[in-house]
């Protein structure tokens, strides 16, 4: 099966790879002491390492191009397999039944550690959702996204240290300053596209970042914010550990909400708006749309979310600081709609799972894990450029004539 | 007007090391339309081999001059090889999928190669050897602008000169213009599509490795984590110039170096990243396809 073809094709990009790493990878030099260190394990495990890889990487390749083929010529019908879960009632009641029950139980059965990284993830997801609404279905590339994440936790905090407001009266406060902020980046930015918005967005961001880390008067610059209130129950306090299972309960009662507000909106009359602006904003427009007023809830609604999101992030953590709202955070996110398949509520959730949860556990590999991340973002960005779940379609099937042609050939 | 004059200066050596990096981007976007966030990463990956053979060479006691021009052409060498094979491995699989997945792939990428070079080498910051010497006739001067200034200065007027030449007389550079303007059409008279690509992603590597090591030898010191500011930086360079415009590169990186410059020098350092993005929005607003870009109307 593997012809000398083949293996002579993998022996030139390991030998490719040999030189290529061959300075990073072998040389170190100390420049303190004038000594250098030579590697040549290294070069060894990049060989065989690469050699082997490229055998994997062309296999995958070829079974992508093959499954492309098929699916153009129409020969598999096959649905995706998050439709199909959808659809079949055999699968999915017991399925959700499950996951429901895991999620109710989760807090007794797992650890406070396990919580608390649980919490984050669920913070994430409503991050992703919330960027999914100006991402996914609207089509508005924003990479200053933890700008509005930022203002929500600091709005809280802020509150709460001058005039002790709790975190349910801050929850709708922060949201709405979200989205206020929404709309106030959304005007200077209602005609700019593509990747002069993601620009403008990126720089919204990193004004917002460095606003907090400078002024001190006002947000305590880089030492940050520290005593924040955790989530009280009708004025009830918690011990810590039962702070972290309230929250966590509080999360996942927003995600349902979160989730539910989302798939509404997506099939209402502004979520359709948002789609068509997305394929193609000059037909979105003559078809009576007003794009002014669409991007501009889609910026809004976006960063309502996030404020949110910020407001459990402030609680959760009791301490914040500018640290936590870096453009990284945004790319993140944005990571997280796009891997998971944008503008699929079930893709995001799980991207967020996974991005989130994923470098947690693998904190075993400590100082691998980013570089595990990275390759596992390029990967499979190449083999399912579409997400895991990509988005699927409305199409209108017309059954009736495909019968009537197979029938009188 | 002594400062003025040393911030002028200063803000003009800054855009010119931005402006070695901002064409890379520019060219990848112009070509290709995806924002090759892993730019910057070349960028500093230039930077690190120029500073291990420069070491190296350093210990066998060679002079100067020749350490300079045999690290930078081995970076430059080395950084073009990463950019193509970044592209062929995660951008070319991606050519027909959505842009923002290229994207995720860039970032991946990005990701990866920072922390390639993190495990291989060191997290620590390295002393980058000054290699551009102190001339000798440029004393009299030297309080305005030294001379790794000018070094820097001279080498990105002749590398804008010579990338100029390239896309405007040459027969690669008229493929890819042409491929710029319509992949398709491009193929249909018979460009070589990849091959351009290829050859874009090579000079465009090409460019910031020698950013790489003139910033690196001005600066003095460098780490695995220079390239991700930089390519910010740049990339926010390019789109102030209009992305996929040449010229607009090197105009838009002069412009936020002046920018920066002038901010930190008359009014305050804390918050010159600020202005430099307000002034950013700002003519962006004026002007939404950047200050040299022509927006197109689109076409239905």
């Amino acid at each position: 099966m593997i012809t000398f073809q083949e293996i002579k094709r993998s022996f030139l990009v390991s030998v490719w790879f040999m030189f290529l790493t061959f300075p990073i990878m072998v040389i170190r030099v100390n420049t303190v002491q004038n000594v250098i260190e030579w590697r040549w394990k290294n070069l060894l495990f990049v060989g065989i390492g690469s050699f082997i890889l490229s055998f994997v990487w062309r296999y995958l390749i070829q079974r992508k191009e093959a499954g492309k083929k098929k699916a153009e010529a129409g020969e598999i019908d096959k649905m995706p397999l998050s439709q199909r879960i959808f659809e079949e009632r055999k699968i999915f009641v017991p399925g959700l039944i499950t996951l429901s029950v895991f999620a109710l139980v989760f807090p007794f059965i797992f650890s406070l550690y396990q919580t608390n990284i649980m919490i984050t993830g669920l913070i994430y997801v409503m991050l992703g959702l919330g960027l999914n609404i100006v991402v996914g279905l609207a089509g508005l590339l924003d990479l200053g996204y933890v700008a509005f994440y930022a203002v929500g936790a600091y709005s809280y905090a802020l509150l709460n240290h001058h005039f002790g407001i709790g975190f349910w009266a801050a929850l709708p406060i922060g949201a709405g300053m979200g989205a206020l902020f929404g709309i106030i980046l959304g005007f200077p930015v209602l005609r700019l596209r593509g990747d002069y918005l993601a620009i403008v967005t990126l720089g919204f961001g990193e004004i917002i970042r460095l606003i907090l880390e400078n002024w001190n008067e006002f947000s305590f610059g880089p030492s940050g914010i520290a005593n924040i209130a955790r989530p009280s129950f009708f004025g009830i306090q918690f011990s810590v550990q039962n702070a972290t299972i309230y929250l966590y309960y509080i999360m996942i009662v927003l995600i349902l909400f979160t989730i539910f507000v989302v798939n509404r909106l997506q099939n209402s009359r502004i979520g359709r708006a948002w789609i068509a602006l997305r394929e193609d904003e000059v037909a979105c427009q003559a078809m009576g749309i007003d794009k002014r007023k669409t991007k501009l809830t889609a910026f809004a609604l976006g960063a309502t979310w996030a404020g949110m999101a910020g407001v459990i992030f402030a609680a959760k953590t009791t301490f914040i600081n500018p640290a936590s709202f870096t453009i990284w955070e945004s790319i993140i996110i944005l990571c997280i709609v796009v891997l998971g398949g944008m503008g699929s509520i079930l893709g995001v959730i799980l991207g967020a799972l996974i991005l989130i949860l994923l470098p947690e556990y693998l904190r075993a590999f400590s100082e691998y894990r980013m570089l595990i991340f990275g390759v596992m973002l390029v990967a499979t960005m190449v083999f399912c450029p579409g997400g895991i779940v990509p988005d699927i379609r409305r199409t209108y099937k017309f059954e009736g004539l495909q019968n009537n042609t197979k029938n009188n050939p | 007007m002594e400062y003025f004059l040393e911030l002028f200066l200063g803000g003009l050596t800054r855009g010119s090391i931005y402006a070695l990096i901002a064409l890379g981007y520019t060219m990848v976007y112009g070509i290709i339309e995806l924002i090759n966030f892993a730019h910057g990463e070349i960028y500093m990956i230039g930077a690190f081999t120029a500073l291990i053979v420069a070491s190296v060479l350093t210990m066998l006691g060679w002079n100067h001059i020749a350490i300079l021009l045999i690290a930078s052409i081995v970076a430059v060498i080395y950084s073009s090889a990463y950019g193509y094979t970044v592209e062929k491995l995660a951008y070319k699989p991606l050519r027909q999928a959505p842009r923002l997945s290229a994207l995720i792939s860039a970032i991946g990428m990005s990701l990866f190669l920072q922390n390639y070079v993190l495990l291989a080498q060191t997290s620590d910051f390295l002393p980058f050897p000054s290699l551009i010497p102190d001339f000798k006739f440029w004393e009299p001067y030297s309080h305005i602008i030294s001379s790794s200034e000018l070094v820097i200065l001279i080498t990105t007027a002749i590398v804008m000169i010579l990338l100029t030449f390239l896309i405007k007389f040459t027969k690669i550079g008229k493929a890819m213009r042409a491929t710029a303007q319509d992949r398709n059409m491009a193929m249909l008279v018979g460009v070589d599509v990849d091959r351009v690509i290829s050859v874009t992603f090579l000079v465009g590597s090409a460019t910031a490795a020698l950013g790489g090591v003139l910033i690196a030898s001005h600066i003095g010191q460098i780490n695995f984590y220079i390239g991700f500011i930089a390519g910010i930086k740049a990339f926010v360079a390019a789109v102030l110039g209009g992305i996929g415009s040449i010229p607009g590169a090197v105009l838009g990186s002069l412009v936020l170096g002046w920018t920066e410059s002038f901010f930190t020098g008359y009014v305050s350092s804390d918050y010159e990243d600020v202005f430099a993005f307000l002034f950013l929005v700002f003519i962006l607003i004026f002007r939404p396809a950047g200050i040299l870009g022509r927006s197109e109307t689109e076409k239905v």
